[in-house]
């Protein structure tokens, strides 16, 4: 009891202590990790992202996407994931490969987005969904992203200018809706949105990579 | 007895100006020794100023805060809430929210507090306060960059890291970095033997947020790596900076206005170690089912748990020392605030241990249940610890006492309402959510329209705590501005001699 009185009397001992844990910490979770991750390699399904489409994942940092929408499978032993169309097999982090910085995300308040360019791979469902979610969903909460677009008279549209196929009754009458770059450069980055290609089960089976759930992907459902 | 007016006894060289009977008069009348006082007024004289500004700052913030946090509530069941400017989207309004609160109010405040605290508890001045000041207007510039990026389109695209790295970054280092110095400065030229256990917590804050912010914003992580960086530094930026420099004022506040020791410092030592070695291991317990190495998940959710020891701890010891004195908390708005906190804390962490074992995060995870647990810790605990010490520290800056006993009351009980609404609505929303995101017969649609109830809860709970700030804030501006209005002879609370400034020596004689 005396010594631990003295030891914490001083403040070097308690700030040598303080750091030493944080350090301890930091290998383990941060740097550990870091060293056997290094070897995950892309599947050859997986392309690297275009010049486009990188533009367009920075639109969706840009604009918080990422604070709705996840971009992970979880296993189907203990989600619904699977169920609810929104991949056929759990990610993995080979899927992850070429994305600077991650964008897992931590809320579902939209659909997981991870394979929605296999699920939606039309650019005028994404278009129009972007300008006004709901013209396609009703129910749907999600912001509509109008300074993506250009609200135009049909006149004034160009013959490059990308036109929304905007109709229905939330329609606005004489108005053109026209893609910005930035919108168009989004949607290019949702339809390459893609992870359905198979992955080898000797991959799953390393202990690296083995998906974080109770039994591990290797002895699944 | 000599009169000395309160006012004088805040500038910096007071005590040499009395004469010692005028010293021992108003020592007497405090009970303290005439030495004790001298070192009190000149601590609070050398960190009157920084501390004063951090104030100022952290709750201008708070409100700029509160009103993207209302802005970004509404939208979520009212998504045609002002869609025509980017810079008023949902994802920029709701991330400048987090900053505006975590790095500007809440940092701010408590660093306030922590430099405030060191020199009072290590019986020394300020020592290199100039460089605090210097180091909180850069930390504020860096933290108005961040807020500012974030609207304009400018992130780097982490949770809790979105402040870009080479702009905003900068700033927040070298001025954080000039804060600790000028606290490490004061503990090494202390003149007590003894390390007060706020001590280890402050002092502890400004060794692991540096070595944090570094990891989280190390530029070269690829794919899940930069998710476990990411939820390394988000989790543990709560853990060893926020709750850190918190549980220091807990520590203080509690035995502080009710004359009282600590429990036990033996259990205060095991809630320090033991918070740094679990906490530090809780990160990935916010990707549970990712796609990352199982190891790591098992990791954090087996240190989850183990948080049942620190948190024990700490509840044991600030819970046992208010025990038979809840009736002080009528009379101390600092001991309301504080006391509330510290029940805040544990509950927070008890729920967080909770929510990490994988059958209730298989519910809870990606549903608002995971935000109203962030403002159990961010507002219930860490704001109200601060409310709290800005109640006790102000008036012994300015010595003068706050001018309207309404208004403390008003605050209070708006943000305990608010807060306490806050969490049912969301937390209610969450579970909601989850379940329907569990049942697979349900479309996902389900999952969105049984939350608007919970949603509209929430945002009614934000307007009532955004009331609460700009009370407190008016208050505030009322104290610092106008001190003829300030009530001196009747402090807040109680026409006797309040609880608030009931010294130890005093208690000691009763």
């Amino acid at each position: 009891m005396k010594m631990s009185g003295d030891f914490m009397a001083r403040s070097s001992l308690v700030a040598l202590g303080a750091f030493a844990i944080m350090a301890s910490a930091i290998t383990i979770l941060v740097v550990i990790p870091k060293i056997m991750l290094r070897q995950v390699q892309a599947m050859p399904e997986l392309q690297p992202y275009t010049e486009e489409q990188l533009r367009g994942r920075q639109v969706y940092i840009q604009n918080g996407c990422l604070y709705c929408h996840s971009q992970q499978i979880r296993d189907p032993a203990f989600t619904t994931d699977v169920d609810r169309g929104w991949g056929s097999r759990p990610t993995v982090p080979e899927d992850y490969v070429y994305d600077r910085p991650h964008l897992l995300g931590t809320m579902r308040t939209g659909p997981d987005l991870i394979n929605v360019g296999q699920r939606i791979p039309s650019e005028d469902w994404h278009l129009l969904h972007l300008y006004d979610p709901r013209a396609l969903v009703a129910w749907s909460t999600m912001p509509a992203f109008p300074f993506l677009f250009e609200e135009k008279s049909p006149e004034e549209v160009g013959e490059n200018d990308r036109v929304v196929p905007t109709s229905g009754p939330r329609a606005k009458e004489g108005i053109t809706v026209v893609a910005k770059p930035d919108a168009l450069a989004l949607v290019a980055y949702l339809i390459s949105l893609d992870r359905q290609y198979p992955v080898a089960d000797s991959l799953r089976a390393t202990d690296q990579v083995v998906v974080g759930t109770r039994g591990g992907m290797g002895d699944g459902p | 007895m000599t009169a000395v007016p309160g006012d004088q006894l805040a500038s910096a060289d007071v005590v040499g100006r009395l004469t010692p009977q005028e010293v021992e008069a108003v020592a007497g009348s405090r009970g303290l020794a005439p030495e004790d006082l001298e070192i009190r007024l000149r601590a609070d004289a050398s960190s009157r100023r920084a501390v004063l500004a951090l104030f100022a700052v952290a709750i201008g913030w708070l409100l700029v805060g509160s009103i993207f946090g209302d802005i970004a509530s509404i939208k979520l069941h009212t998504p045609e809430f002002l869609t025509n400017h980017a810079w008023l989207t949902f994802g920029r309004v709701r991330t400048a929210h987090l900053h505006a609160v975590n790095y500007g109010w809440g940092t701010a405040a408590l660093i306030g507090m922590s430099l405030w605290l060191m020199p009072r508890l290590v019986h020394s001045e300020l020592k290199g306060a100039r460089f605090a000041i210097v180091g909180a207007v850069l930390f504020t510039i860096g933290v108005a960059i961040g807020v500012v990026a974030v609207l304009a389109g400018y992130s780097d695209g982490m949770e809790w890291l979105e402040a870009p790295r080479w702009v905003a970054g900068p700033f927040l280092v070298i001025g954080g970095g000039l804060i600790g110095l000028s606290l490490f400065r004061t503990v090494i030229s202390r003149q007590s033997e003894h390390l007060y256990v706020s001590v280890w917590y402050i002092l502890g804050a400004f060794i692991w947020f540096p070595m944090l912010y570094v990891v989280g914003k190390w530029p070269t992580y690829n794919g899940v790596e930069s998710a476990a960086a990411n939820w390394f530094f988000a989790h543990n930026v709560l853990g060893f900076w926020l709750t850190a420099m918190s549980l220091g004022g807990a520590y203080y506040f509690i035995p502080k206005v009710l004359g009282r020791p600590i429990y036990s410092y033996q259990l205060s030592i095991v809630g320090f170690w033991s918070l740094a070695m679990f906490y530090s291991l809780n990160g990935m317990h916010h990707l549970v089912g990712g796609p990352l190495p199982t190891w790591m998940i098992t990791t954090s959710i087996v240190a989850s748990v183990f948080m049942f020891i620190p948190v024990a701890a700490t509840a044991i010891n600030l819970h046992m020392t208010v025990v038979g004195r809840f009736g002080a908390m009528r009379y101390s708005p600092t001991l309301r605030f504080v006391v509330i906190g510290g029940l805040a804390y544990t509950a927070v962490s008890l729920q967080g241990s909770f929510t990490a074992l994988r059958e209730v995060n298989r519910v809870t995870h990606f549903t608002h249940w995971t935000v109203a647990h962030s403002h159990v810790g961010g507002y219930a605990f860490v704001t109200f610890l601060a409310f709290g010490a800005m109640y006790y520290i102000v008036p012994r800056l300015l010595e003068r006492e706050w001018p309207s006993e309404r208004l403390i009351r008003w605050h209070f009980n708006l943000a305990l309402g608010g807060v306490a609404l806050y969490v049912v609505a969301l937390s209610w929303a969450g579970v909601v959510q989850g379940l329907a995101l569990l049942d697979p017969s349900l479309p996902f649609e389900e999952s969105v329209r049984r939350t608007i109830p919970g949603l509209w809860g929430r945002s009614l709970a934000g307007l009532i705590l955004t009331a609460a700030h700009f009370i407190f804030a008016y208050h505030f501006w009322l104290m610092v501005r106008r001190p003829e209005r300030a009530v001196r002879v009747r402090p807040p609370f109680h026409d006797a001699r309040p609880v608030l400034y009931t010294t130890r020596a005093e208690a000691g004689r009763r």
